[in-house]
């Protein structure tokens, strides 16, 4: 891409996140350019989830900040917090679409909330952005309705509502058949392109890393800092750290002497 | 030989011998149907055997008339190899099945992690006395925030700010109004009903049955109209408001509002209120007349008392500053329920337990906040003379 694919969108500086006293993990650098889709991957329970949760503001880290556009987040007003929150799209593991509302409403209602568009305009655009994550036919139906997989679609149907300049999507394929899975990442690869935005994304599907990922960060449970980083497919081939290429290659090949293998993608 | 024998349902009962082997280890010969189910042999003879004995240096297997086995094997034979490790005795495996001993290396391979297992902790009676208190503190602080959020919520709401839906405040009170007439009208009936009988078993004694309609139209309107009214929309709504805020929280529903920068108090807590708001009052007014009637039927039907008696009686007896104090209890019994059932539905953690646990508390606190409420409400009326 151009120049301004070059442009630095997120940087993570020196966050520490905890649960209380407890430190899950300390020490997260890392830098996103624009357009670029980011993976935050690490076995269970390391803190993927939680790092995406300070990175849209559910949950305050102890310590470092994040910065947008050179903005620090946490550090700014309530009011600037909010405003940034509109350029973000996120999309939860489950889809957390409202139950009580149907798909349609459920993309309407950010859009209700802050655009002046005419209701007739909202429900047109709900219908585009349901129709682009493949479920166009489906806009009154309730999440209860459909399947895990659709909720999930429909989930990052509300999440681009708003054309995000970021979208977040936590765990895009856990739970879902290979199939699905690999249309849900063509999904994201296309979105990408065509709407130029900038994806962080948490998983541990390996098939997906190497699949989408440019950029990424590895977090570790046992030292509860980030053990690497860089593009996922870089990285199976020259990391050192045993530890990641036993989490890259599913611990099927740890040889002693790093040995690059043929490309996943 | 006897494991192939599963189709056959009886059972050969699990023995247990142990003695020293010729090479002066300790052998255990295994024998039987050793399935898990109660009565299968212990540990024990073993312990003893290997304190009567010492000088053992290993532990070895005999399973030639081993029948059919599972866990209840498994654990047993993992207790040998406890036992063994503690007392630094050789354990044979390869004298078990080799199934057995496949499964036993299975269950060795990760070592435990100590830092996993849960150390049972009894903290001393002090502390628990502290983390109590700081916990007691922390909740007060929590419904102290979220009162205020609600405040400036409502604030906002009135200058037109709030980011506030009135089709779901309407679809709100429907379930909370309408729908809930039904039971209202049945208890508050059988409460006119009531008091109109404790009345009449004591007035008519001195004569003065009349004065049922009094009992019946004062009590009814100041006291016993809100608060049964109030009871009844905290069991039935404001339970509801915890149970479905609760799920959300669970769905990651109330995240999903805070990410596009939805106030979950505007959008989700502040339609229920103002839904009971309005609401309340209208149910107790209703209540107010059902039990009215309940009385007034009593009243006609067994005491003799002609229905324009009862009527006028109870218009005199009932001044409008009674009726409006009624009215407005109920209104402030309905922040009450909306405040305690979306506080413990907001609050929820995120599994199904702890719905239940945010439902009951919601009924708990909601009832308790009403009738200590109207204590203080008894309390300044009767010092202002209302």
């Amino acid at each position: 891409m151009d120049a301004s694919a070059k442009e630095t969108k997120i940087e993570i500086r020196d966050l520490t996140m905890a649960y209380g006293s407890f430190v899950v993990m300390r020490d997260i650098n890392a830098t996103i350019k624009r357009g670029e889709i980011f993976i935050i991957m690490g076995g269970s329970g390391c803190g993927k989830s939680t790092l995406l949760r300070l990175m849209v503001g559910l949950k305050e880290p102890a310590q470092g900040d994040i910065f947008y556009d050179g903005v620090p987040f946490w550090k700014s007003n309530d009011d600037e917090r909010q405003k940034r929150l509109r350029s973000f799209g996120v999309a939860f593991q489950g889809g957390a679409l409202w139950s009580s509302m149907t798909l349609a409403e459920n993309v309407s209602l950010p859009l209700g909330e802050y655009s002046d568009l005419s209701p007739a305009e909202i429900t047109d655009i709900a219908h585009l952005k349901l129709a682009l994550v493949g479920l166009k036919g489906f806009e009154d139906y309730y999440p209860s309705e459909i399947s895990g997989g659709m909720c999930k679609r429909a989930g990052l149907a509300r999440a681009l509502a708003l054309d995000p300049e970021i979208l977040f999507f936590d765990e895009p394929s856990a739970g879902l058949d290979p199939i699905s899975s690999r249309n849900l990442d063509q999904l994201i690869l296309q979105l990408r392109d065509s709407l130029g935005a900038t994806f962080v994304v948490v998983t541990h599907e390996l098939q997906s890393i190497f699949a989408i990922g440019d950029n990424s960060v590895f977090l570790d449970t046992n030292t509860r800092t980030m053990r690497a980083e860089g593009n996922p497919r870089a990285l199976l081939q020259h990391s050192t750290d045993p530890y990641v290429r036993e989490f890259l290659t599913r611990g099927e090949s740890v040889p002693p002497q790093p040995v690059p293998e043929a490309s996943t993608a | 030989m006897f494991q192939s024998s599963p189709m056959t349902n009886q059972q050969t009962d699990a023995r247990l011998t142990v003695r020293r082997s010729p090479s002066g280890s300790l052998l255990l010969e295994i024998a039987g149907d050793w399935l898990a189910r109660a009565g299968l042999p212990g540990i024990g003879p073993v312990e003893q055997e290997l304190a009567a004995s010492s000088g053992a240096k290993a532990l070895e297997f005999d399973t030639a008339a081993l029948g059919r086995w599972n866990s209840g094997l498994m654990t047993f034979i993992l207790k040998c190899y406890a036992l063994c490790q503690a007392n630094k005795l050789e354990f044979r495996a390869e004298t078990l099945p080799a199934e057995v001993a496949k499964l036993i290396q299975l269950s060795q391979v990760v070592a435990e992690n100590k830092d996993a297992a849960r150390a049972v902790t009894h903290a001393p009676f002090l502390q628990r006395v502290g983390e109590s208190a700081l916990g007691a503190w922390a909740g007060a602080q929590g419904m102290l925030t979220f009162i205020g959020e609600n405040v400036l919520a409502f604030l906002d709401l009135l200058r037109g700010r709030a980011q506030f839906r009135w089709s779901d405040t309407f679809l709100v009170m429907q379930e909370c109004g309408p729908q809930a007439l039904g039971i209202v009208a049945l208890i508050n009936f059988l409460v006119g009903v009531i008091l109109a009988f404790v009345g009449a078993t004591e007035l008519t004694q001195f004569g003065a049955s009349i004065y049922v309609a009094d009992l019946v139209g004062i009590a009814t309107v100041r006291e016993m109209g809100c608060i049964m009214t109030g009871i009844i929309i905290c069991g039935r709504t404001g339970a509801a408001f915890a149970a479905q805020l609760g799920t959300m929280k669970v769905n990651q529903e109330i995240e999903a509002f805070q990410t596009f920068g939805i106030s979950p108090v505007e959008f989700l807590v502040l339609p229920r209120m103002v839904a009971l708001i309005a609401m309340m009052p209208l149910l107790c007014l209703f209540a107010d007349l059902i039990s009215i009637a309940g009385g007034f039927l009593i009243s006609t039907l067994m005491l003799n008392i002609t229905p324009a008696l009862y009527l006028n009686r109870t218009i005199a007896a009932i001044t409008l500053g009674s009726f409006l104090l009624g009215i407005f209890k109920g209104a402030y019994f309905g922040v009450l329920i909306a405040l305690t059932g979306c506080l413990r539905g907001i609050q929820c953690g995120s599994n199904a337990a702890a719905v239940g646990q945010a439902t009951t508390s919601a009924v708990v606190t909601g009832i308790t906040a009403i009738i200590a409420s109207d204590g203080v409400f008894a309390v300044l009326c009767n010092a202002l003379n209302l």
